[in-house]
């Protein structure tokens, strides 16, 4: 089954994924006939009530967690990481540090970087490797009972190199600080069971595994003192205030039960998928690297760094080929910088603007392994041509 | 609509389909700017009739995105059959309308391949280099003159602009207040030529850095042994090495191995670090050149260059200052 916009062969599912049809059909009463309020107390009230319920308890599954009301729906991720990171805060406000890594998601970075200039809360970066391997010695040396809380990915974006999360957060528990994960990336991929883990709090977004756009859950051990980011009603038992986004909530239960349904897929037949695309082209291609290979990485990530060119360049000319995939972190408004994850990599500074990343789903096929592997090898022959660098006089590459 | 829809594939053409890439062997004059670390470069070469003047071939090589690409191709074709004089009057707001504009983020591409053409020129003229261009963003390499031409060309007004169209401040932008001093002083100037209206000047401190935080500063771990060891049943991955610090420190070759070349490239070289030390003392920086080994030019960095978060982006800068200036392919070894 390949799903495709305009026929592109879709390999940037780190992105965002198609809506797997039979969630849109979950969803799609929830916007009409039963278009009730869960907090009404008649029966249209009632059936929205009931589905959200149900949603909360496949959120719970996929999750391994404990009880259905450690599940509190958000909008996704970064509100989910947020309210985590600042109500562990509030929770121990004697406890005036944070620990994160080098290669956490902007949701993250970037509230911690407001925190360390306007609140002056303590940041411990833990840098990682080249092979994007957290330093746990240096994790080890951050840790004290002055943190208030630990915010590690399960899994990066950006490589789909997976963190040691269950350990690290058992070393969090040590020293009493509290433990969140954005698993953003690794929920609805990887199989999960918190209640065997010391993680406090996890964060996710439905429209990673096929689910809508702008509907999350961020899970809350029960033991934890939570305060709400925006308050109001009473909704989400006061954690999370505003009416819920039934037919959203709806298609994240969905999903979620999908994603489960399709564990042994995405470590089977999606990684190899992965492995002969990764292959094919690191077969075909010289001075190309596939970065984070050596780690344990999510089974439908490949990042390439390769030499010599701009990676928006190839992104470009991919997409007229038909293919869509992305760039480590683009150049956003205002900043020309590379991607910190590949910085924090120490990736070669020949390689370090020219990674494209390749991240499938469930939907994808053989035939777009193909695709693709007809189309790069040439288009980063063509852009290697158009280059004034190149590999023939080793470093240092100059001009001149 | 018509010529939007004609400029819009002028752009996909010249990206897609670059005319004149590569290297011509011919050439009489070659501009190079940018550099690898920077993530943009453009190798201008033409081959002028030193009879007529005129502009007989030209190719071209860039590394960069696609507006890189498709701006350094478009010039090749906007300058072919032209002669030097009116070469020299293309301005990048010229390279930016041919190719039916740039998006903001992206103008920074037809600024680098109007300079690529200058630079060009420059070379055909016999003119060296400038002795030493103040450099206004390290991060990227970029000096005043090339700021004061891009505001001038493209009657900018707010130091967000200058970022857009130089890229200078869009690393760790901390040349935000330069590029603030550098563009009310050419905005005063142009409104003294009456080129701008004095209500547009800018004004130091009217438009704010961006302020939105993208990473923290972050703060080292402490020292080993500062906390008690963690219980032996966890097992973790793989150790890696310990991180080093901000900047690799090297060993220099025994003095009597040592390939200094002839007297007059090693003075050239000598010259060539004085010149880029003015930039680094302006951030209470400073580098002094130890020795030099055939490609290899030991410094030493000292003041505020030492345990620098960006150190390995200024010997970046430094490297590329001392290839162009030197123009052939030097590697800078920091040295303690």
């Amino acid at each position: 089954m390949t799903m495709s916009a305009n026929s592109h062969v879709y390999l940037d599912a780190n992105a965002t994924t198609a809506l797997d049809p039979r969630v849109l059909e979950a969803m799609l009463p929830y916007f009409t006939q039963q278009f009730g309020n869960p907090s009404s107390k008649h029966g249209v009230g009632e059936t929205a009530a009931n589905a959200v319920r149900r949603a909360r308890a496949q959120v719970q599954k996929l999750l391994g967690a404990d009880k259905p009301t450690e599940i509190v729906f958000n909008s996704g991720g970064t509100e989910g990481a947020n309210a985590a990171i600042l109500a562990a805060l509030e929770a121990a406000p004697r406890r005036r540090e944070i620990i994160i890594s080098a290669v956490e998601h902007p949701a993250v970075l970037a509230l911690c970087a407001y925190l360390e200039k306007h609140k002056g809360i303590r940041i411990h970066v833990i840098p990682v490797d080249r092979h994007g391997w957290l330093d746990i010695d240096a994790y080890r040396r951050a840790l004290s009972d002055r943190v208030a809380v630990v915010s590690i990915m399960w899994a990066n974006n950006e490589t789909g190199v997976i963190f040691p999360v269950p350990e690290l957060a058992e070393l969090a528990k040590e020293v009493g600080a509290l433990f969140h994960t954005d698993a953003v990336q690794a929920a609805g991929k990887l199989p999960i069971d918190l209640k065997a883990t010391e993680i406090d709090m996890l964060s996710l977004s439905a429209h990673k595994f096929h689910g809508p756009k702008g509907v999350g859950a961020l899970y809350v051990r029960d033991s934890v003192r939570f305060k709400p980011q925006i308050r109001g009603g009473h909704q989400e038992r006061g954690r999370r205030a505003g009416t819920e986004n039934v037919p959203g909530i709806v298609g994240l239960g969905a999903a979620a039960e999908l994603a489960a349904a399709h564990f042994d897929d995405e470590q089977t037949r999606v990684r190899a998928l992965r492995d002969r695309l990764e292959r094919g082209i690191l077969d075909q291609v010289d001075h190309a690297v596939a970065l984070g290979a050596a780690a344990e990485r999510l089974p439908n990530t490949s990042t390439i760094a390769f030499s010599f060119i701009e990676a928006e360049a190839a992104v470009m000319l991919l997409d007229r080929a038909g293919i869509a995939v992305s760039m480590g972190s683009a150049c956003s408004a205002g900043s020309f910088e590379p991607s910190h994850v590949l910085v924090a990599m120490k990736v070669p500074e020949a390689a370090l603007r020219g990674a494209v990343r390749f991240s499938l789903s469930r939907h994808n096929s053989d035939a777009d392994i193909d695709r693709a592997l007809a189309a790069v090898p040439g288009i980063v022959a063509k852009l290697r041509a158009i280059s004034p660098f190149g590999a023939e006089e080793g470093a240092p590459v100059a001009l001149g | 609509m018509a010529t939007l829809q004609t400029t819009a594939d002028r752009f996909g053409d010249y990206f897609v389909n670059p005319k004149h890439v590569g290297v011509l062997a011919e050439a009489n004059a070659i501009g190079a700017v940018g550099a690898l670390g920077y993530g943009d470069a453009i190798k201008l070469m033409l081959r002028i009739d030193p009879a007529s003047e005129r502009i007989e071939a030209a190719r071209f090589q860039s590394y960069g995105c696609s507006a890189l690409i498709a701006a350094a191709a478009a010039v090749t074709d906007m300058i072919i059959g032209q002669s030097v004089a009116e070469v020299q009057h293309i301005s990048s707001a010229d390279i930016a309308e041919f190719l039916g504009g740039l998006p903001a983020e992206r103008m920074y591409c037809a600024v680098l391949s109007y300079e690529a053409i200058q630079r060009a020129l420059a070379a055909y003229r016999g003119e060296r280099e400038a002795a030493t261009e103040p450099t206004l963003c390290k991060c990227f390499g970029v000096s005043e003159a090339v700021a004061e031409r891009a505001i001038r060309s493209h009657q900018l007004t707010d130091p967000h602009q200058v970022t857009q169209h130089t890229k200078a401040g869009g690393g760790c932008c901390g040349c935000y207040k330069d590029i603030e001093t550098v563009l009310a002083r050419v905005n005063a100037a142009m409104v003294s030529a009456g080129e701008l209206r004095a209500v547009q000047a800018y004004r130091p401190g009217s438009v704010p850095p961006s302020g939105i935080e993208r990473k923290p500063r972050g703060d080292s771990p402490p020292p080993l042994g500062a906390r008690a060891a963690v219980p032996s049943h966890i097992t973790m991955a793989p150790r890696p090495a310990p991180v080093a610090a901000a900047m690799p420190r090297m060993k220099l070759p025994p003095a009597e191995s040592r390939d200094r070349g002839t007297p007059e490239q090693y003075a050239q070289i000598e010259q060539a670090v004085q010149s880029v030390r003015p930039t680094l003392q302006r951030d209470g920086g400073d580098c002094e050149l130890v020795d030099v080994d055939g490609s290899a030019i030991y410094l030493k960095l000292s003041g505020n260059c030492v345990d620098c978060q960006l150190a390995s982006v200024t010997l970046s800068g430094i490297q590329a200052q001392l290839i162009e200036k030197l123009q052939r392919p030097m590697r800078v070894v920091p040295v303690s």
